[in-house]
């Protein structure tokens, strides 16, 4: 797994081979093991690597045999075996046993379509020289990003953004209509980034690039439409074990040993389980657990360990250690964010790291594909009470909601009920599943400088939103209409990317997702709803293909989502005076004033509040995270003048002209 | 009653907006409606009543009817404030 980096001019300039080198250095963390840049007349390619397929032959950027294709590669092509046998017999020949080599053939026999016929996790540009055309693709869930800014007529991409920042002409500024996006829906919305005139390729499209201009293309999408007439549920267990277990096994193909995290739900036990009993691959498993009984859930991680009997490690993680090392997951995310989940995973993958290994199998993607998420359960409850409002018992569902919310739970039923009011003019409404975690994060807009709303003016989210979506979208079952929205705004743009790709390559450690093979993303999407939510049974087709693998206790526990403490990582009630040096200074009246998106005074009385240790709720730690995250943001990237690159790696450079 | 209702008003100005808008909502506003309020809200609010009138408040007291306006709080803890008079 790697980092990669570089442009495409048509000014008609040589390519600034030391710019090359600074945009790759900036990405190191991404590809500790080497570095390598091409360029020629038109385009420049760097690659810094992560040697995991192999380490002798897999070099990039890569070219074929008469040099006429290149290639920069991150990621995975799990089915590169059965490409590179395919592409052999029509003629092929290959001269490396890695899958970049895959890419650059099949690019050569199938175009564009090639991304068709691969099953992985990618960003990638190939240079095909002789059509001057630069060919950029991203994998069809957004494991692996990849961003890109024009610069002077220069198509400028990369990893990260930081590695574009490296260039002098890249403005450094804050996107107001992001930061309107992201304290709506805790992401922004592909192709804006937090960065203005940076842009983000959406997952699961291309990107071509010829004679100065760019057109993107969707080549994947998911249609929600169940099977009719369904199979019997048993058929339906069946092929989704088979599914699962081809998917784990693809993707333990690599050079190197594999772990896998355990968090103590469903999902990561079970891919762990099938790890162990479908592979002969040693395992080895690491989890986090917390001091905070709110948050930890070693006894169930435990139970796994001991009916796999697996090599286990974990990292106890405290508040403290949150937020000394937030900064640093900041500077990795490259956006803010309203929860501190993705720290924990930071130093969870410097665990792995320092235990020698690269790669993890995690459970992502299972709750969006087969139906785990509380969201989709909430929307159903609303739902059904909506259909008759007036009834006296339809309420009292709400009480199966959010078990271990304990502020939720201590309220009235009155409450209760007018928390989760149902309008009726939402029951039409396109997003009527997320309008009240929408709306809720909305509230953290109050914060906003009146300058700030005023540059955000009358954009809105939601229109933008209904614009793109799929055209059948109206046609999918509601249920599957929540399931799109998490699988393209959640997942890409805080699951598998601040809180995923992005810690993880902090220590170059790669993740791999059996429940993210697009093969199972398609099943789950014909499934009957019900074999998703079974009444309020959520996962209820999964846990079904469970049973016989994860232990009873992990199978029956009520579903606790991945969290972490937020505020108090950073403002500590029971010691007010003592506060990390950069949270006093970065919430300082001066540093947020300077900033100039958040209203001091607002900002002054929730940290008075916070400091006071009276109760706090969600709306106030998602707005704290939410403010200090933007502010740490500010101070890496945009402040801060272009600095020479720091000394890196040799880095090994070839030409051609 | 004015100092009652003004020391609402601070505490729902300070703890739910942040010192932003104060004069935004009116007395008769609905919390609820207006976003003011989340679950955790209302713990807060309790908390605040009863550590600042030293009043007790009964689960079947907690309802909107009683808490979910600065008008209605101050009916609610006048009659709060007059029940632990009449008590003494």
């Amino acid at each position: 797994m790697c980092g990669i980096a570089g442009f495409v001019g048509f000014d008609g300039r040589r390519p600034d081979a030391a710019m090359l080198r600074q945009m790759i250095r900036a990405i190191a963390h991404r590809g500790p093991d080497a570095a390598e840049t091409f360029h020629d007349d038109h385009v420049g390619l760097a690659h810094a690597r992560l040697s995991i397929i192999d380490h002798s032959g897999g070099g990039q950027p890569m070219s074929n045999e008469n040099g006429s294709l290149w290639v920069t590669f991150n990621g995975e092509i799990f089915n590169f075996v059965e490409l590179r046998t395919e592409l052999t017999g029509l003629g092929h020949k290959f001269v490396s046993q890695s899958d970049t080599e895959v890419i650059l053939h099949a690019y050569r026999e199938w175009g564009e379509s090639c991304v068709r016929h691969f099953n992985g996790q990618w960003a990638f540009a190939v240079w095909d020289a002789r059509e001057r055309t630069l060919f950029l693709s991203r994998d069809r869930l957004g494991v692996r990003p990849l961003f890109y800014t024009w610069v002077n007529g220069q198509f400028v991409f990369a990893s990260e953004v930081k590695s574009l920042l490296v260039h002098p002409n890249v403005r450094r500024e804050i996107d107001p209509l992001a930061l309107e996006q992201l304290f709506t829906l805790w992401t922004t919305v592909p192709p804006r980034t937090i960065f203005r005139d940076i842009f983000e390729l959406p997952p699961a499209h291309n990107l071509t690039v010829h004679e100065g201009q760019a057109v993107t293309q969707r080549y994947w999408h998911l249609d929600y439409v169940p099977d009719d007439p369904p199979l019997s549920d048993e058929d339906y267990a069946d092929q989704l074990l088979e599914l699962l277990v081809d998917a784990t096994r693809l993707r333990l193909r690599a050079d190197v040993p594999v772990g896998a995290y355990l968090s103590g739900g469903l999902d990561s036990s079970l891919t762990t389980a099938l790890i162990r009993k479908f592979t002969d691959a040693p395992l080895r498993t690491f989890s986090v657990t917390f001091d905070d009984t709110e948050f930890d859930e070693s006894r169930f991680q435990q139970d796994v360990v001991s009916r796999l009997n697996t090599d286990h490690q974990s990292i106890r993680c405290t508040s403290d250690d949150i937020g000394r090392v937030f900064p640093d997951v900041v500077r990795h995310a490259e956006k803010p964010m309203l929860r501190t989940a993705p720290a924990p995973l930071f130093l969870l993958s410097q665990l792995v790291r320092e235990q020698g290994y690269k790669v993890v199998v995690t459970g992502e993607g299972a709750d969006e594909m087969l139906g785990g998420y509380d969201i989709f359960k909430d929307a159903k409850v609303r739902r059904f009470w909506g259909r008759q409002l007036d009834s006296k018992f339809r309420p009292l569902l709400l009480n199966k909601l959010y078990p271990y919310l304990p502020n939720l739970q201590a309220q009235s039923p009155a409450y209760r009920q007018a928390f989760f009011n149902v309008r009726p003019q939402d029951l039409g409404s396109p997003f009527f599943s997320h309008l009240p975690r929408w709306e809720l994060t909305s509230k953290l807009k109050q914060f906003f400088t009146p300058e700030l709303k005023a540059e955000i003016g009358d954009y809105n989210v939601y229109e933008e939103l209904l614009a793109k979506l799929p055209f059948e979208y109206s046609r999918w079952p509601a249920f599957c209409q929540a399931q799109y929205l998490e699988t393209t705004l959640l997942l890409p743009g805080y699951i598998l990317a601040s809180q995923g790709d992005r810690v993880a390559m902090a220590h170059s450690v790669e993740g791999r997702f059996p429940f993210l093979d697009y093969r199972v993303a398609e099943f789950a999407a014909r499934l009957p709803t019900r074999l998703k939510m079974h009444g309020l049974n959520e996962k209820h087709l999964l846990k079904k293909v469970a049973r016989d693998f994860v232990p009873e206790s992990v199978l029956n526990r009520s579903k606790q989502p991945y969290r972490a403490p937020d505020a108090k990582s950073f403002v500590k009630a029971e010691s007010p005076r003592e506060s990390l040096d950069y949270v006093t200074d970065l919430l300082s009246i001066d540093r947020i004033v300077d900033t100039g998106l958040f209203s001091a005074g607002a900002v002054e009385w929730l940290v008075k509040k916070l400091r006071g240790g009276q109760i706090t709720g969600i709306k106030d730690n998602m707005a704290l995270v939410g403010i200090l995250s933007t502010q740490l943001l500010v101070d890496q990237f945009i402040d801060p003048q272009p600095q020479s690159s720091p000394v890196g790696q040799r880095i090994t450079e070839r030409v051609s002209t | 009653m004015k100092a009652i209702q003004q020391t609402l008003r601070n505490f729902v100005t300070e703890n739910f907006l942040f010192g932003q808008g104060g004069d935004s909502f009116s007395n008769q506003d609905s919390f609820l409606e207006s976003g003011i309020i989340d679950s955790t809200g209302v713990l807060e609010l309790v908390t605040f009543l009863e550590s600042e009138y030293k009043v007790s408040i009964a689960d079947d007291e907690l309802v909107p009817d009683n808490l979910d306006s600065i008008d209605r709080l101050l009916a609610f803890i006048e009659r709060k404030l007059g029940d632990a008079q009449k008590c003494a």
